[in-house]
């Protein structure tokens, strides 16, 4: 019998194996280990978990029925309160949320709570059953601009109200990050992300791609010419930063943004698809949050010798456990405590290597990290010819910009009341990194569903 | 889907395609640029809008097949479609947002190099609708790479056409015709508007910081979402980090560092792309405009 303090293990594909494809890394349970791990859920009356979920899932009364062996009953627990469970389960930071209060986790290892969900939201896709039908339709235009996970939501919510909603796409496919950013190998896109978005689209919800709000139309046209009667901004915070170290503009020097929108979005990594991408063989990746692992891993894929340089030391990684450790074992190496203070060229302009400097920590800092610096005449150079600069995005001022009466703060993120969504602008709510700057998926949602709640209620006061 | 109205085989190595996109008919200025996605596996490709129309909803390009996937565009014929096509990107051109009192102030010129001729007649032509006529230099190697002719004349003050051969209009790169224009026959100008090749830009440049003409150049970096994102756009203009998409595509062309910018935009040459370049010496990254600089 297995050992109730740990959790059922889950089937995942070998490092070797792994690192040289782009299928996904994490298998996921099957039915037997699924009902086997529920079994180690008691079910607590007061379950701290619940609380821990950004989006109040009920978790005792959906691995309940796992338990049981009633999936579908599960699917439909779960799908009261999260409208894209395929992807959460796979992508949320668990450990610090749901995982991080259940009960099971104080003498041993939290319920796999994540997993479960993930196994229900499968099992559901490939057994046919869908979200609930939408009400009656009312007959009301409600626009959502941005088809990530806070505008899928948000939509999804509004559908489910009778809303006749459509969505605004600036990219040729929707989902946002979930398309573009988070890998194949942790997120597969037609298999998962596609299907989600397909039960949204189940729901009535219509998809217009390839129109960017700010230039395409604007959200005072949308409103005065378009009839809608409100909107929701779920645009994200796609705009990539950069150090400003020299050599920076060198070729062979990218953003994570660019580098993985080539491959996720662009299918670069494919033969019979035409975007091309820099395949290194030397590659370091500067950052140490999720998106540096998976653009770490995806050069890893591509082929190349990985490095990721980040200035703080393994316990600050602003990455996933879960991520750092599947890196680590395919084979990414971990240079910590280390700065780039410039790229190196050679005549053509190219990356030939990066100039680093070591780093220690010192006192903390405002967000009582241990500040690191710079340890004095540590200088030396990497040999490389590809750098990967994930310093982290910013909320892209094109809606901001051209939309009269919408109030940002000063670090570009639109102003948004938590519990409603509601902007300086009547009418007009937003949320998701947006609003928050970049955060999470499961976050997202969460400002998604409130938003659609407080259109909801100022559009059946404003009747 | 963005069906194809009218396609058509231009002079030279050049196509015209009229395409169906109504919001973008009706939001986009002069200066501008749309980006084009052929099918599900293509590549986005970045295109100046070249005309509008607002009431039939039809946005014109005109391309110069240089790759792998330019090269398939000439093979959609009218009732095909692009799956993707998605704009109007970039800041429109600041002559059509400026104080138009102001802009009538001034003696524009404009230096139109190969199929930059394409993304200069708009602009003529909205100031043409405007009230004011601007002079127009059309440069190509060689007589069938001289582009929009007839359109160019019908709204601009002035038109000069040069062949780097002579075998049409005058003889010689657009640097000359500019030199020539200002030192010899008497004209001036406050304001120089170039777009064709980076290196005819480059070029043009050179030539009108000597002569003290304020230029705007159109940059056209390699590109990937055209929306800010990516950074695959970026150029170093002056001593800040621009990204052509958002901040551009039009810059003060003194202050761009054109050398980098060629290298950057030459980093995802398919061996096809370059191939076609070698065999068309001169049409286009080094030509087009007359071989005003040769290879670097
Ligand atoms: C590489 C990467 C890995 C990540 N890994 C994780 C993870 O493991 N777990 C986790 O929880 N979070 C992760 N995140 C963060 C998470 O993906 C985001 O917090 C989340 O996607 C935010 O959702 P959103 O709906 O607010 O915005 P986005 O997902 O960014 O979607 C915004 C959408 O709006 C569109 N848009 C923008 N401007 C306009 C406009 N003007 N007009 C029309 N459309 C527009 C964009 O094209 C985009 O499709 C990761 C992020 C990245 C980049
Ligand atoms: C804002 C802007 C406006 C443009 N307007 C026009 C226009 O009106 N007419 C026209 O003929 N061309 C125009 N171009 C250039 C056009 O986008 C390129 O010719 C085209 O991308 C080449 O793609 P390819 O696959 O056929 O060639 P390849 O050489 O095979 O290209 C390989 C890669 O390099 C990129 N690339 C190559 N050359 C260029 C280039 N000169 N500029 C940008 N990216 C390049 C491609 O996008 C692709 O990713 C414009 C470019 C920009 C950025
Ligand atoms: S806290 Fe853990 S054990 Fe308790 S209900 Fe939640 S998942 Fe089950
Ligand atoms: S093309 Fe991606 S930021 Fe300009």
């Amino acid at each position: 019998m297995a050992d109730v303090l740990k959790k059922v293990p889950v089937r995942e594909q070998a490092p070797k194996v792994r690192a040289a494809n782009f299928e996904e890394v994490c298998l996921g349970y099957n039915k037997e280990e699924a009902m086997e791990e529920a079994a180690r859920c008691i079910n607590c009356k007061n379950a701290k978990c619940v609380g821990g979920c950004p989006v109040s899932i009920n978790i005792p009364a959906f691995i309940h029925e796992v338990k049981e062996g009633n999936i579908e009953e599960a699917y439909k627990i779960i799908s009261e309160s999260s409208a894209l469970p395929a992807i959460c389960g796979r992508v949320c930071p668990q450990e610090s949320q749901c995982e991080g209060k259940c009960i099971r986790g104080i003498k041993g290892e939290p319920v796999s709570i994540g997993k479960l969900e993930r196994f229900v939201a499968d099992w559901a896709r490939e057994n046919g059953i869908k979200p609930p039908a939408p009400a009656a339709a009312n007959g009301r235009k409600v626009a959502v601009i941005g088809s990530g996970p806070a505008g899928l939501t948000c939509a999804g919510d509004l559908a489910k109200l009778g809303y006749d909603v459509t969505i605004f796409e600036a990219l040729h496919e929707p989902g946002g990050v979930l398309v573009y950013g988070i890998p194949e190998f942790r997120l597969p896109k037609n298999k998962v992300v596609a299907a989600e978005v397909e039960n949204v689209k189940s729901l009535g919800v219509k998809i217009e791609t390839n129109v960017i709000i700010g230039k395409s139309t604007t959200i005072d046209e949308l409103l005065n010419d378009e009839g809608f009667e409100a909107v929701f901004i779920g645009s994200g915070a796609g705009l990539p930063m950069f150090m400003g170290i020299p050599g920076e503009n060198a070729n062979g020097v990218f953003s994570a943004n660019e580098y993985l929108t080539r491959n996720n979005l662009m299918k670069a990594f494919l033969d019979d698809y035409d975007t091309p991408i820099a395949r290194g063989k030397k590659v370091a990746v500067v950052g140490g949050g999720n998106v540096a692992m998976d653009a770490a891993r995806t050069a890893l894929r591509l082929g190349a010798e990985v490095h990721i340089v980040y200035r703080r030391s393994e316990a600050e990684l602003p990455a996933r456990v879960e991520e750092v450790h599947h890196a680590k074992e395919e084979g990414v190496i971990m240079d910590l405590l280390t700065n780039p203070v410039e790229i190196l060229v050679d005549e053509n302009d190219a990356v030939k290597g990066m100039k680093c400097v070591r780093m220690e920590l010192g006192e903390p800092d405002a967000s009582g990290r241990r500040r690191p610096v710079e340890i004095p005449g540590s200088e030396f150079e990497m040999e490389l010819d590809t750098v990967i600069m994930s310093l982290g995005t910013s909320p892209n001022p094109l809606i901001s910009s051209t939309t009269i009466g919408l109030d940002i703060n000063k670090r570009k993120c639109i102003i948004a009341d938590e519990e409603t969504g509601k902007t300086s602008k009547e009418g007009v709510y937003a949320g998701g990194d947006a609003v928050t700057g970049a955060a999470t998926v499961i976050l997202a949602m969460g400002a998604g569903k409130a938003a659609a709640k407080g259109i909801h209620e100022f559009l059946s006061d404003k009747k | 889907m963005y069906k194809i109205k009218k396609a058509e085989k231009l002079t030279g190595p050049n196509y015209l395609m009229v395409v169906e996109a109504p919001r973008i008919a009706k939001h986009c200025l002069p200066g501008q640029f749309i980006i084009a996605k052929e099918d599900e596996k293509g590549e986005r490709i970045p295109l100046t809008i070249c005309d509008y129309d607002r009431e039939e909803g039809t946005i014109t390009i005109v391309f110069q097949p240089i790759g792998a996937s330019t090269e398939k565009f000439t093979r959609l014929k009218a009732g095909d479609s692009f799956r993707d096509f998605v704009g109007p990107l970039g800041k429109p051109s600041e002559l059509c947002t400026d104080d138009l009192e102001e802009v009538k102030k001034k003696k524009i010129l404009f230096v139109a190099g190969g199929v930059g001729a394409a993304p200069v007649y708009p602009q003529v032509k909205w100031l043409h609708e405007h009230g004011i006529e601007a002079d127009v230099i059309i440069g190509g190697r060689t007589k069938e790479l001289i582009l929009l002719e007839d359109e160019m004349k019908a709204v601009a003050g002035n038109v000069y056409i040069t062949t780097d051969d002579g075998s049409y209009g005058r003889t010689g790169v657009v640097t000359k015709v500019i030199e020539d224009l200002v030192q010899n026959e008497g004209k001036s100008y406050d304001l120089c508007v170039a777009i064709g090749p980076m290196i005819m830009m480059k070029f043009t440049c050179m030539t009108t910081k000597k002569l003290n003409i304020p230029t705007v150049v159109s940059m056209n970096p390699i590109m990937v979402d055209g929306t800010g994102m990516c950074g695959a756009c970026r150029l170093t203009v002056g001593d800040e980090v621009k990204f052509a998409c958002v901040d551009g595509p039009e810059f003060d062309g003194h202050l761009i560092d054109f050398d980098a910018a060629m290298k950057r935009q030459m980093m995802y040459k398919t061996e096809e792309g370059r191939a076609l370049l070698k065999v068309r010496e001169g049409d286009t990254h080094h030509g087009g405009c007359g071989n005003c600089g040769g290879d670097e």
